[in-house]
C-alpha cells in the first residue's frame, strides 16, 4: 500500500497525542517520585510495585476515567478499584499528584496513625474498597457495574489486579460473572510483573498464559507493555470502543521501573533500601528518560 | 407461681396444641413474601442467591424484580463480593445462600468486603442447625459464633415466620451489615403477628417465671415454651427469655433473667461454642451474677445425615429433654450450696 501524506487534521492530532503522553509520562515521574518519597519515611515498602504500577494509574486518572479529585464522593465517578491493597503506595502517590493529599503527608505512608497504610483500607478518601486480601477487587468490581448499569449512571469500573492474585479462585467466580452479566462497562488490568511474596510468580505457581485465561473466561483480553504510556492509552481506547463483554488488559511490567538500583534487585516484593541510597534511588529516576 | 403469667399477646405463642400441625399457622416462605413487600417499597433493595434461589425463597422477589435479582451461580465468596460492590453504588443487597457456605466458605468476604466498612448488606442464610439431615456439609452449626466474632455485625436467629417477616423490614430499614438464619418453605408462625413486634437488639420475654429462666433463640424458643408449659404442670414457673437478636446482644434482659431466677437454661440450634449460651455465660460471669446454667445445644460435634426429628432427640434439643435438663439443673444445687 502507498504510503499517503497526512492531511493537516491528521498532522494536528499527531502532535495532540504527542503532548498527551509527553504530559501523562510527567505525571508518572511525578507519581514514581511520590513513591521513593513515601518509602523513603519509613525506609522500606512496596516500591518495587509502585514504581512498576505508576505508568497503569496515571493512564487512567490522568487520561481515561472520569474523576474529579475535588469530588471523590461524585456519584458517576468512574471506579478505581485497588484489589491488591499493598499496591496502596501508588494509589496515594496517584492521589497526591492529584493533589487530594498534600505533599508533605506522603513521608508518613506506613508510619503509626498514618491514614496511608501500607495496605489501602476504605477509610482513607480516594480509596474505593479495602484490597489486600486477595481475590476480593474484581467481585466488587462486578457488583458496582451491575450496579451502575441498573441505576443508569452509567459509570465505569476499573479493578486492578496482579499476576500473583490470579492464584486465587475468587477472582474466576467474579470473572464467570462478569462475562455472563456481558458488563461492557467493566474493566481489569492485570499487573504481570512476574513477582510474588514467595519468589518468581513462574516459579511458586504459573499463572500464564493469561490473557488466554481471561478470552476463555468470555473477556476481551489484551496484552501490552503495561510500562509503555502509548501501549496502555491505545489499550483502553480498545478497550472503550469494545461493546458486549468485559475487558481484559493485560500489563507486563518491570518491578522497580524508571529506578535501575531497585530493578535490579532480586528480591523484589518488598524493598528495603539504606538511608543513602534512596537519594541514588531519586536521582536515578529523574536521569531517566521521559 | 404456678397459674404463669403470660404476657399479652403471647397467649396463641405458648398455646402448644395451636402450634403443632395447623395449616393456618403455616406461612408459605415468609422471607420470600416480605422482601417483596419491602423491595416494593424500597426501590434500592436488590437480591442475590448463588444456586440456591428457589431453596431460601428469593424466587419470589426474583419473579417480581427480575432486573433486580442477581443469580451468581455455584460461588459463594463472590456472591458477598458482587453483594458488597452494589452496596458500595447506593443499593441494599440481600444474598442468600446456606449458613454454611457463607460462615464457612465466604467469611474473608464477609469480613473484610461487608462488614469491614459497614456495607449495607444483608446476608441471608438457609438451612440452619438441625433444621435438615443432610448431614455435616449442609446443617449450619458454627455460624452464629463465626458471624458473632466479627465487627459490625448484627446477628439474627428467627424463631419463625412471624419473626422472619418483621426481621427482613427491620434490616432492610438498618444502615449496616446483618446475618440472619433462615427458616424456609413452609414455616410455623408461633408469634402472634398482630402483637408480637421484632426489635433489632432485643430480647423479649415471652412467658414470666421466676424458678428457672429458658434463654432461647431460633428455633427452639417454640420448644422453650413448650417446656415452659410442661414445667408448669409440676409446679415450676420457667421464664422464656426470646433472644432473636445475637449480636448486638440484649445484655441488660439476660442479667435481668439472670438476677431475678438464679438459674439459666440457653437453648439454642447451634453448637454450644460460640453461640448464645456462650454469650450468656460471658455476659453473666462479666456481672459477676451467680447462677447455675446449662447449655443446650449442638455439642461440639458433626452431625450425620437422618431424619431431623432422629437427630433432634438423639442430640438432646427436643422439648422432653429441654424439660428433663431444666429439672436436672433445679435439682442440682450443689453450686449454691458452696461457700
Amino acid at each position: 500500500m502507498a504510503q499517503t501524506s497526512m492531511n493537516e487534521t491528521q498532522v494536528a492530532g499527531v502532535a495532540h497525542r504527542s503532548e498527551t503522553l509527553q504530559r501523562l509520562r510527567e505525571h508518572a515521574r511525578n507519581i514514581r517520585r511520590n513513591v521513593l518519597v513515601m518509602a523513603r519515611g519509613k525506609g522500606e515498602g512496596y516500591v518495587g510495585q509502585g514504581l512498576d504500577a505508576a505508568d497503569i494509574l496515571t493512564a487512567l486518572y490522568f487520561h481515561e476515567m472520569r474523576f474529579d479529585p475535588k469530588r471523590l464522593d461524585w456519584p458517576d465517578r468512574d471506579r478505581f478499584l485497588l484489589s491488591t491493597g499493598h499496591y496502596s503506595i501508588v494509589l496515594f502517590a496517584a492521589l497526591a499528584e492529584l493533589g487530594v493529599f498534600a505533599e508533605q503527608e506522603l513521608a508518613s505512608y506506613g508510619a503509626d496513625e498514618s491514614r496511608l497504610e501500607m495496605a489501602a483500607c476504605e477509610t482513607t478518601p480516594g480509596v474505593e474498597i479495602t484490597g489486600g486480601s486477595l481475590g476480593h477487587g474484581l467481585s466488587q468490581a462486578v457488583g458496582m457495574a451491575l450496579g451502575s448499569r441498573l441505576s443508569g449512571r452509567n459509570f465505569r469500573v476499573f479493578n486492578f489486579l496482579s499476576d500473583g492474585e490470579l492464584q486465587e479462585g475468587a477472582t474466576w467466580e467474579a470473572a464467570m460473572a462478569a462475562a455472563h452479566y456481558r458488563l461492557s462497562n467493566l474493566v481489569a488490568l492485570i499487573d504481570v510483573n512476574n513477582v510474588q511474596a514467595d519468589g518468581r510468580v513462574s516459579d511458586v505457581l504459573t499463572i500464564e498464559p493469561v490473557a488466554q485465561k481471561w478470552s476463555a473466561f468470555g473477556w476481551h483480553a489484551q496484552a501490552i507493555d503495561g510500562n509503555s504510556m502509548e501501549a496502555l492509552v491505545d489499550a483502553l481506547h480498545k478497550a472503550r470502543e469494545v461493546k458486549g463483554q468485559p475487558k481484559a488488559i493485560v500489563c507486563y511490567t518491570l518491578m522497580g521501573k524508571g529506578v535501575p538500583l531497585i530493578e535490579q534487585r532480586p528480591r523484589a516484593h518488598f524493598v528495603r533500601v539504606e538511608p543513602h541510597e534512596w537519594e541514588i534511588a531519586i536521582r536515578q529516576l529523574e536521569e531517566g528518560v521521559l | 407461681m404456678n397459674q404463669s403469667e403470660v404476657r399479652p399477646g403471647f397467649t396463641a405463642a405458648i398455646s402448644v396444641s395451636e402450634t403443632h400441625d395447623e395449616d393456618a399457622r403455616i406461612v408459605e416462605k415468609p422471607f420470600g413474601r416480605a422482601l417483596v413487600e419491602a423491595g416494593r417499597r424500597n426501590p434500592t433493595i436488590v437480591g442475590l442467591t448463588a444456586d440456591l434461589g428457589k431453596y431460601t425463597d428469593i424466587d419470589l422477589f426474583g419473579r417480581e424484580f427480575p432486573e433486580r435479582y442477581f443469580q451468581v451461580g455455584m460461588a459463594e465468596q463472590n456472591l458477598i463480593g458482587v453483594a458488597a460492590g452494589l452496596s458500595r453504588v447506593g443499593y441494599i443487597p440481600f444474598a442468600t445462600t446456606y449458613c454454611v457456605f457463607a460462615s464457612r466458605r465466604a467469611y474473608d468476604f464477609i469480613a473484610i468486603d461487608v462488614a469491614l466498612g459497614r456495607a449495607n448488606v444483608k446476608i441471608i442464610a438457609g438451612l440452619p442447625g438441625l433444621t435438615t439431615g443432610y448431614g455435616a456439609t449442609h446443617q449450619g452449626i458454627d455460624d452464629l459464633a463465626l458471624m458473632r466474632a466479627i465487627p459490625n455485625m448484627v446477628v439474627i436467629d428467627p424463631c419463625d415466620a412471624t419473626e422472619i417477616e418483621q426481621a427482613v423490614y427491620a434490616i432492610a430499614e438498618y444502615d449496616g451489615p446483618a446475618y440472619m438464619r433462615l427458616l424456609r418453605g413452609k414455616v410455623k408462625a408461633v408469634l402472634n403477628s398482630k402483637s408480637y413486634q421484632f426489635e433489632l437488639g432485643k430480647a423479649v420475654t415471652l412467658r414470666e417465671g421466676r424458678d428457672i429462666a429458658l434463654v432461647s433463640t431460633g428455633i427452639m424458643t417454640e420448644r422453650a415454651l413448650e417446656a415452659a408449659e410442661k414445667l408448669s404442670k409440676s409446679g415450676i414457673a420457667a421464664r422464656v427469655l426470646h433472644t432473636p437478636t445475637l449480636k448486638p446482644l440484649d445484655q441488660d434482659a439476660i442479667l435481668q433473667a439472670a438476677a431475678e431466677t438464679g438459674v439459666i437454661l440457653t437453648l439454642e440450634n447451634h453448637s454450644t461454642i460460640g453461640g448464645l449460651g456462650s454469650a450468656a455465660a460471658e455476659a453473666i460471669a462479666l456481672a459477676g451474677i451467680k447462677v447455675r446454667m446449662t447449655k443446650i445445644g449442638i455439642q461440639d460435634r458433626f452431625i450425620e445425615c437422618g431424619s431431623v426429628g432422629y437427630l433432634t432427640n438423639k442430640y438432646g434439643l427436643s422439648t422432653p429433654q429441654i424439660v428433663k435438663a431444666a429439672q436436672d439443673l433445679l435439682a442440682n444445687d450443689h453450686h449454691s450450696a458452696s461457700p
